[in-house]
């Protein structure tokens, strides 16, 4: 994948196979430490011991319509080459999170990329479930909250699949990382 | 988030109700982007974009969009699958933003399926646009 963005989609897209109701996507960019460090958690069906100690192996994955599962093999790999960790954690029945870090300067570590489009994405394939995502970038932080826009609109079924909320929704993030980022 | 924006929701959400039950009430298309690990590394994830802003500009208020996992045909992705009120569907293959555009004029606003960017299935085998 060429941005780090589009990983963190492809991750979140496994909470919702996993019949999440709540998604939560933290990116800390640490610039005077170096650091950069994504987490997504979520409350879905969890994964079991056996499978979770093979899971970012490209030939282990739940689908049936094919037989490699690489989101994860990827993310893990785009971490470690950047030298960066990953980690996976789940408990069945709770959630699973997913934490990668990379150092942030490393000539290897691909763009964070549009999180604007990420997120506008990840909406569409939400159906019922929440999304919190929260973006720090040194001492600042932005927080992003499908709840939050829930209490504004209402909670008529697919009201954020809207094209005019999606482009609301991708105009305010742009701006509100663009403001984290200044100074 | 900031006041501002938050100003801009109750703004929109004024003027929003009637539009809704429009689009849920399955009168017209229904668009499907594949946007699992092969179609968002083959670029999915701008066409979904394209899709969006071009279904808001032209006012495409029964138009509905979603999207799936992996269809299967992994090596044809990005992929676009489009079905009508009575459930046909057809799907488009390779896209890009630009193929995604046109597929909003012809297909979604004029009613005629783009055929150059279209995959078939005959006798169980996938027939690649390249070789039609």
């Amino acid at each position: 994948m060429k941005e780090l963005s589009l990983h963190i989609l492809d991750i979140t897209q496994n909470s919702i196979r996993a019949g999440a109701s709540l998604v939560k996507v933290i990116v800390d960019e640490n610039v005077h430490k170096n650091k950069l460090m994504i987490q997504i958690e979520d409350d879905g069906c969890g994964i079991c011991k056996e499978k979770l100690s093979d899971i970012t192996n490209p030939f282990v994955t739940s689908r049936t319509t094919r037989k490699v599962g690489l989101g994860l093999s990827l993310f893990k790999a785009a971490a470690e080459q950047s030298g960066g960790h990953f980690s996976i954690n789940s408990e069945i029945n709770v959630g699973t999170k997913v934490e990668a870090t990379f150092v942030y300067d490393h000539i290897d570590r691909a763009p964070l990329g549009n999180m604007a489009e990420t997120i506008v994405t990840m909406i569409l394939s939400f159906n019922d479930a929440n999304l919190i995502y929260q973006h720090r970038y040194n001492d600042k932080v932005f927080i992003f909250s499908t709840l939050e826009i829930k209490e504004i609109l209402g909670d008529t079924p697919g009201i954020l699949k809207e094209p005019e909320i999606l482009i609301w929704i991708k105009k305010t993030v742009t701006e509100e990382l663009k403001d984290l980022r200044e100074e | 988030m900031k006041k501002k924006s938050l100003d801009e929701l109750h703004a929109i959400r004024k003027n929003k109700k009637s539009e809704i039950d429009l689009r849920t009430g399955k009168k017209g298309y229904r668009v499907v982007v594949g946007m699992a690990t092969c179609g968002i590394a083959a670029g999915a994830r701008p066409v979904m974009q394209t899709l969006i802003e071009e279904i808001e500009a032209n006012h495409l208020t029964d138009v509905t969009l979603a999207q799936t996992g992996c269809i299967g045909v992994c090596r044809l992705e990005p992929l676009v699958e489009v079905y009508d009120p009575e459930g046909k569907k057809v799907t488009y293959v390779h896209m890009n933003p630009e193929k995604a555009k046109k597929l909003v004029k012809e297909h979604l606003m004029g009613n005629k399926v783009v055929a150059e960017y279209t995959m078939e299935i005959i006798d169980g085998k996938v027939i690649d646009p390249v070789i039609k």
